[in-house]
Formats: C-alpha cells, structure tokens, sequence
C-alpha cells in the first residue's frame, strides 16, 4: 500500500551540549523521527529560514529550500539564546508559530515551566529526556497538522470564486490546486495513521 | 579507547554501588545493531566534556575576587552531563557545590569540589574497568 500510514516527521532539535544532542539525536531517530540538531538558537532559526531581525521567513525564497519542520524540541539553558527566546521568536513568526515547541531543562522550576507554557510550548520536559516522553510528541504535531488542513479548508471554500483575467490568477489558482491535492492525500494518511493500531 | 564488551554481571555492581543509576540502562537500551558503539560514544563524550569543566572549574576557584555565578554556569553544565550519564553519586556532589555557590560560600565550595573530584575520578575507573 502506497499511503503512508507512519508518516515520518521531522523533528529539530536544539542544545548547546553535544552530549545531550547526540542523547536527543538518539531518543528521537529509536522513535522513528528525522532529525536535525544544531547547537544554538540563532542556528536552529536559519534551519527554520528565519533570520534573527526578522518576523516571517523570507517571500523572496518561494523554492522554499528549507527542510520542513514539525516540530522543534529546545533546551532552555542555553548561551545566547535561550530556550525560551527562541519560543518567543517561532511563535511571533507569522509563518513559524504554529510549530509545536518543547523545552527541556534539567531544572525543575515551577515559574520557569509555566513561562514557557504561557508562552506557547506544548510540553515542558525534565532532563535527562526518557524513551518515554518520545511518545508524547506525536500528538503535539498532529493536532498541528489537523489545524493547518482546517485553515486550508476554510481558504479553499472562500476562494471557489476565481477571479478570471490575468496570468497572475492563474499561478495562484494553479498553486491551490497543488495545494488541494496536498491537503487531500493528507487527510487520506491522517485517517489511516488515526485508525491504524500502532501504538506510539 | 572504550571497548564495550557488555559484561552484565559487572554492570549490575557499578549499579549496585550507587554510581550509575537507572539512566545508564536508559543508554543501554539505545544501543542497537543502527548505533553498536552507542554506549561508548556516550561515555566518552561525558569524560571529555567533564574534564573540561572540571579543569575550568578548578581554574576558576583560583580567581579573586570569586565569580560564583560563573562557577555555578560551570557546574550546571556538570551536573547536566553527570545526570545524563546516570552518575548518580557525582550528581548529588554537584548539587552540594551549586549550594555552596549559592550561598557564596567559598571555603564550602572548595571542600565539595574535591569530592566532585574523586566521584569523578571513581567514575572514570569503574567505567574504564566495565569497558574492557
């Protein structure tokens, strides 16, 4: 069967310790993620083609040569930029806030926690990071990928009205053709990866 | 330089001992026929970083007037790689110096930096023995 009913998401994660990146590295690949990992913040938004001053990844990249993301797991305690600075820049980008973070920390600080959380982080997970935690990170980009297919659909129904005339019209009706297949052949792989019985 | 042979019988004693905790198991069970050497790039990696920050540490102990909020950012990252290593002992000696720091007490810092030391020292044997 050609659905892909485990579709193999990307996950990049972030630590300025090689040590525990390599750890990550290995959590995430035993639980069938694709990794990247990089060592500081600033580099981990050049992976997700953001450049530090900016707000939205650049309109002038339409190739679009930046892997895509689903999801960003980060160490809080970092030189630089922190776990946290970085949350705050992915969920001010207007194309980057809707990728799950986690942060992780070897500290259990209450107020610390609940900043990230307030901030936008899905998870909060204690060092060292277990097997087990794995597991909890698929929900976390699901639930992302059904709110992206939701918003697709409400853009589809509003623009069934194409406006006829230039060539310009045409790219963009062309783009959302593209875009519908896409959304089509993944709501075929989230109702089977939903019903199939793999346990995460 | 670290041959990993699996021993379990000895494993279970470093365990026993109180050295390494559960979280060694954790990296045991990471290693497999996609990462073989897994255990030991782990393993070799935590005593790079470790003598390092040891050697920062010790180093940084030197200074007048003490700089215990760079200290403490040198021990966290320790005790950051002592816990992901499972090096339960170590860990705790670590806490007690990040104590110690907080309360810029230098004379106690000093004191539990030379058993972070030993603990560390320790470590490096028992795993060099557990290796071959």
């Amino acid at each position: 069967m050609a659905v892909d009913a485990e579709a193999q998401f990307h996950v990049l994660a972030v630590d300025d310790s090689l040590m525990d990146r390599k750890l990550i590295e290995r959590l995430l690949k035993t639980s069938s993620f694709q990794v990247t990992t990089v060592d500081s913040g600033s580099k981990a938004l050049e992976v997700l083609g953001l450049k530090e001053d900016q707000t939205s990844t650049s309109a002038l990249s339409p190739e679009h040569n930046e892997i895509e993301v689903n999801l960003v797991i980060t160490d809080y305690c970092m030189p630089g930029m922190t776990g946290y600075d970085l949350l705050k820049k992915i969920k001010e980008s207007s194309s980057l806030k809707d990728i799950p973070v986690v942060i992780m920390s070897s500290e259990n600080v209450p107020s610390r926690i609940n900043r990230c959380l307030e901030e936008g982080a899905e998870e909060f997970f204690l060092k060292p990071v277990q097997l087990s935690d794995m597991r909890r990170l698929r929900p976390h980009i699901l639930k992302g990928k059904y709110k992206e297919q939701q918003l697709h659909q409400e853009e589809n129904s509003n623009t069934n009205h194409i406006i006829v005339g230039s060539s310009n019209n045409n790219t963009m009706s062309n783009k959302r053709k593209a875009m519908d297949e896409e959304v089509l052949s993944e709501r075929t792989r989230l109702r089977f990866s939903s019903s199939s019985l793999n346990v995460i | 330089m670290f041959i990993y042979t699996r021993p379990a019988y000895q494993f279970c004693q470093v365990v026993l001992q109180g050295y390494l905790d559960e979280q060694f198991y954790q990296l045991e069970e990471l290693q497999d026929e996609s990462s073989p050497n897994f255990v030991e790039e782990v393993v070799t990696l935590f005593f790079r970083d470790s003598s390092r920050l040891v050697a920062n540490i010790d180093q940084a102990l030197q200074k007048y007037p003490q700089d215990f909020r760079r200290l403490d950012n040198f021990m966290h990252q320790l005790k950051g790689s002592a816990s992901s290593i499972g090096a339960a002992k170590m860990k705790n000696e670590c806490t007690s110096f990040r104590e110690f720091c907080n309360k810029e007490n230098r004379e106690g810092c000093l004191r539990s930096f030379q058993k972070v030391k030993k603990e560390h020292a320790v470590l490096k044997q028992k795993l060099e023995n557990y290796f071959q």
